[in-house]
């Protein structure tokens, strides 16, 4: 009995120890699980709970409203329109081709369409909304209403998309907004959104970025499939800033409307402000177009037009400034000294220089012509001879102070920059020396001299504010804030009596007896003063000539002159410049002064300060000269 | 001679109303109370609802309390007399298994007995713990540093663990084996042995890796470099990190667990509930928990060193390694201490036959309690 009662107090003993033993090793365990505890939930919390809410929110780009364009009476020219989508939610449509073919039963939808979202679906998940055809009717968007309880998983989801209610009046100040491509990814997140569109072209793509506002933020709680749980908070973007346009879009689409099926550009400028009231480049495609994208035929019809509705005439488009370069020729050889304002050169209808012969667009001749007399009747040859006096430095320093060979800084996208020549330009271009023979024609604004209409606005304008360096604008304020000019215009240093020369030259081709463009009188006696230009894209070859061909009507249009005329009005007080441009229309007189002619009368008649009367010049006789 | 070195209580049993007074109510409470955070939770993962966890687990809880206190008061004579029957028993359940069992989350574990799916590889634990009590309140001190006598035990654990390595369950085999090694060593078997056993166990390792199912090695792949595979394998112990972790030290409250609630957290009513608790409460919630169990465990311990029975003090220590087992395994797999191998946390996890294991344990806890007094001969109960 002693002896089991000794063992078993062995026995106890060994157990007491050994339980003491195991429980200090469990304690041990246990500090393990306590210390994990402390990493993960003290030490490391900070980057677990990043983690986890990286996990639940999902952060949502919210696309901003893009700022409205307006024009300078407020009527809208770009604004953001709703546009209906119908969607189709898969989980909830069961079956997919039948709820889409159900849906067709009610709506126009292609079989592409229905394709395009059977294929989309196997790759979203199934809450995930499919666009089935956006824009949609307002009629189209009642007829899903009403048949709603028969379709489920379809709805109608609303957006913005942007709107031109001018299409293509506007389409060449606006430009338009497309789909963002790779090369114009930048870190704004909003460019990643699916569907964003960003300005690609006019003031659209100048201004994209103050009209694109900044991205709304949704916090939305999602699970581990990606399934929307709940919207946490939600920031609404910034809306994109308005901007207000210089532009008259009535005068615009009237200015549209008087080159008809001609093809060329009109700018309507504020000699004082620079501020264009019309831009019209025609023909012109359908900005809206652009925004819903285009299909690939009509892609092919726009970029294979020979009428070029892709390009902005007006600021892209390049020509020789014919005869409307004359001014800059005469403002050259009068600063110059190399003529005065009476002093004559005869003009036989030809000039010669070495052994070359310059012909006069008249091939008669003038007679003895002065300044004024040689502006009225755009005579060649006495250009010809005051350029070869002043020479083609001094001819190109004032065609720069004119604003041509540089570019005008008008706020759109790709601006050319036309050319003025000069003696190093050559050699440095074509390795060539400067030879006197293309001085003449240089001075007549042939040869190397190219102008854009912007530019030929530009130089009308300069002359008619009595020689300040006006730039030209589009834009009177953005977020309804005045934009403040760089630098305000300033005198270009060019002598008053040589402007009022010239501007009393230019008078004599609308108002003198043997104007070229005498049958263009404003109505009212308004006085206007102008310029005829006609530039020569082909001459007529013996061939053709012996063919019977004579007169540009005869020639294919790609080979006829360009036409062009520059005026501003009132003459005596001027407002207003205008150029126009006819491309291939034959001759300024003729094709581009009645255009001109028009639209200055219809600028004058919308003219806010004279709606009560168009300024009228009452110490002017009642009848002016015919021609 | 004194009246209790007579061997007994006395010519009588205990009375039920004695028996009844010695219950340790204290910890029914205790054990009521992780049984309740259990439902708690389970009411949070179902995202507020009672269906469709928490209700049943709330039924299970009661039927194991009563089943609990019917243990506590068995008389521990009768449980020592019917140790090896219920060892065998539960051999016999998991030979069952290997033969009609159903095959469930790819591995064999159930028997369906239609009012209950049985695990019987659970019920080993409390088998063996039972088995090798009983076995070796029959051995002296000296009886243990014989070899030849420990061939028995030794068969006895290695055989159910074979049989729970076919299934195949990892964790499961691997308590068996812990519990196992816990009582021999508990019981006397000398230190060297152990470490004999552990240098050879460590040679065996590269061998052992080539009988692991392919899903097991990812698992101790997974559990070396989780970040790897984000959304693979090493997904789970990942989302459960990035739960724990943003639980910080006070939680995200009651209901408000993101990671749990929103599906990122994996078996968020089983073997991970414990992270769901510690995102919802946080370490302050963990450590509580964690706390509560050790006082549960304390106690078993402070049972199995006044008990004056050999049978009594192993089995009550023998149960108190298993509930540590289940808990340190639990906890240092979601928190990424150890690989993931699929152990609930006791009393807390949606399951049935994990709760009425533990709960029947701790009721055998208790009834070595409440005969701590008794002496018990070396042959057995059947002697007297």
């Amino acid at each position: 009995m002693v002896m089991k009662s000794d063992r078993d107090q062995e026995s106890q003993r060994a157990f007491t120890r050994r339980a003491l033993l195991l429980g200090a090793g469990k304690m041990g365990l246990a500090s393990i699980l306590v210390g994990r505890l402390y990493y993960l939930q003290v030490m490391e919390q900070e980057r677990y709970r990043t983690l986890s809410d990286d996990n639940r929110i999902n952060v949502k780009l919210l696309a901003p409203p893009r700022g409205v364009i307006l024009d300078r009476f407020g009527r809208e020219l770009a604004t953001n329109r709703q546009n209906y989508r119908v969607v189709i939610v898969r989980e909830q449509a069961k079956d997919l081709r039948v709820a889409l073919n159900r849906l067709a039963d009610i709506i126009d939808i292609s079989e592409r369409d229905i394709a395009r979202v059977l294929k989309e679906s196997k790759r979203r998940r199934a809450f995930v909304p499919l666009t089935v055809r956006d824009n949609l009717h307002w009629d189209e968007v009642s007829r899903i209403h009403v048949n709603i309880p028969d379709l489920p998983g379809v709805d109608i989801d609303v957006g913005l998309s942007r709107n031109y209610p001018y299409s293509t009046d506007g389409a060449h100040v606006l430009g338009y907004v497309s789909e963002v491509s790779e090369s114009e990814l930048t870190d704004d997140p909003l460019l990643q959104l699916p569907g964003f569109r960003i300005g690609k072209n006019g003031v659209e793509k100048v201004y994209d970025e103050a009209l694109r506002g900044s991205a709304g933020r949704s916090h939305v709680e999602v699970n581990a499939l990606g399934r929307v749980i709940g919207q946490i908070e939600r920031h609404e973007g910034q809306t994109g800033k308005r901007l207000d346009l210089t532009i008259d879009i009535e005068l615009q689409k009237y200015a549209i409307e008087r080159f008809g099926e001609e093809t060329g550009s009109a700018i309507v400028m504020d000699v004082h402000t620079g501020e264009i009231m019309t831009l019209a480049s025609t023909p012109a495609y359908d900005p809206n177009a652009f925004v819903r994208g285009l299909t690939p035929k009509e892609w092919h019809d726009l970029i294979s037009n020979e009428r070029g509705p892709l390009t902005n005439k007006a600021a892209t488009g390049v020509y020789p400034p014919g005869s409307t370069f004359k001014m800059v020729t005469a403002l050259a050889a009068l600063d110059a000294g190399v003529i005065s304002e009476e002093q004559t050169v005869y003009c036989p209808g030809h000039y010669e220089l070495g052994t070359g012969l310059f012909h006069c667009w008249k091939k008669h001749g003038h007679g003895a012509v002065n300044m004024r007399e040689a502006l009225e009747q755009s005579c060649d040859v006495y250009f010809y001879e005051i350029a070869k006096r002043v020479g083609i430095d001094r001819i190109t320093a004032m065609a720069n102070k004119m604003g041509l060979g540089l570019p005008t800084g008008v706020e759109l996208p790709s601006e050319k920059r036309g050319l003025a020549p000069t003696t190093s330009w050559k050699l440095a271009t074509k390795g060539e020396k400067w030879v006197t023979g293309e001085t003449l024609i240089s001075g007549i604004g042939q040869g190397f001299m190219l102008a854009t209409p912007m530019q030929l606005a530009v130089m009308t304008s300069r002359i008619a504010n009595g020689g300040v360096n006006v730039s030209p604008t589009l834009v009177r304020s953005l977020d309804q804030a005045e934009i403040e000019e760089a630098t305000p215009p300033k005198s270009l240093g060019i002598s008053q009596r040589h402007i009022d020369i010239v501007q009393q030259g230019m008078m004599d081709v609308v108002h003198g007896r043997n104007g070229t463009a005498r049958r263009m009188k404003l109505a009212n006696d308004v006085l206007m003063a102008g310029k005829t230009g006609t530039a020569q894209v082909k001459r007529i070859t013996m061939a053709e000539r012996r063919a019977g061909i004579r007169e540009q009507k005869d020639l294919p249009w790609k080979h006829r002159h360009h036409a062009l005329f520059v005026c501003f009005a009132p003459a005596d007080q001027p407002r207003y410049a205008i150029s126009v441009v006819v491309e291939h229309g034959g001759s300024g007189s003729k094709a581009a002064a009645p255009i001109a002619r028009d639209i200055m009368e219809e600028t004058l008649r919308r003219d806010p300060a004279t709606s009560s009367g168009p300024v009228a010049r009452s110490t002017h006789p009642e009848t002016s000269e015919e021609g | 001679m004194s009246f209790k070195e007579v061997g007994s209580f006395g010519e009588t049993d205990l009375t039920l109303k004695r028996k009844l007074g010695t219950l340790n109510w204290a910890v029914v409470l205790l054990v009521g109370l992780l049984g309740a955070i259990g439902c708690a939770m389970l009411f949070s993962a179902a995202g507020g609802r009672w269906d469709p966890w928490a209700s049943r687990q709330a039924i299970r809880l009661s039927v194991g309390a009563a089943m609990m206190i019917t243990i506590a008061l068995i008389d521990l004579r009768f449980v020592m007399r019917w140790a090896y029957t219920a060892y065998f028993g539960a051999l016999a359940l998991l030979i069952g298994v290997e033969i009609m069992g159903e095959v469930g989350m790819g591995a064999q574990r159930w028997i369906d007995l239609k009012v209950v799916k049985l695990q019987p590889s659970e019920v080993m634990k409390i088998a063996l713990v039972l088995g090798l009590a009983r076995y070796f309140h029959g051995l002296t001190y000296e009886d243990t540093g014989r070899f030849t006598l420990l061939i028995p035990p030794i068969l006895m654990v290695f055989v159910p663990m074979a049989l729970v390595l076919r299934q195949p369950d990892l964790g499961t085999a691997a308590i068996l084996g812990m519990i196992g090694a816990a009582i021999l060593f508990l019981a006397g078997v000398r230190m060297w042995k152990f470490m004999i056993v552990g240098v050879a166990g460590l040679a065996m390792l590269p061998i052992a890796w080539s009988f692991l199912r392919d899903y097991q090695k990812a698992r101790v792949m997974t559990f070396i470099n989780p970040e790897n595979d984000p959304l693979g394998a090493g997904y789970h112990i990942l989302q459960s990190k990035i739960a724990l972790g943003s639980g910080g030290v006070f939680g995200k409250g009651f209901m408000n667990g993101s990671q749990a609630h929103l599906n990122f957290l994996p078996e968020k009513q089983t073997d991970f509930i414990f992270t769901m608790l510690a995102e919802e409460f946080g370490m302050a919630g963990a450590l509580g928990l964690l706390a509560l169990f050790f006082m549960v465990m304390a106690y078993g311990i402070y049972v199995s060193l006044q008990c004056r029975n050999q049978f009594g003090r192993l089995v009550a220590y023998g149960i108190t390694v298993n509930l540590f087992l289940y808990l340190f395994i639990n906890v240092a797999m979601v928190t990424g201490v150890i690989p993931v191998v699929g152990v609930p946390l006791p009393l807390i996890s949606y399951g049935g036959t994990a709760m009425l294991t533990v709960l029947m344990g701790i009721g055998l806890v208790l009834c070595s309690d409440i005969h701590r007094e008794l002496k018990i001969s070396r042959r057995g109960p059947e002697e007297e």
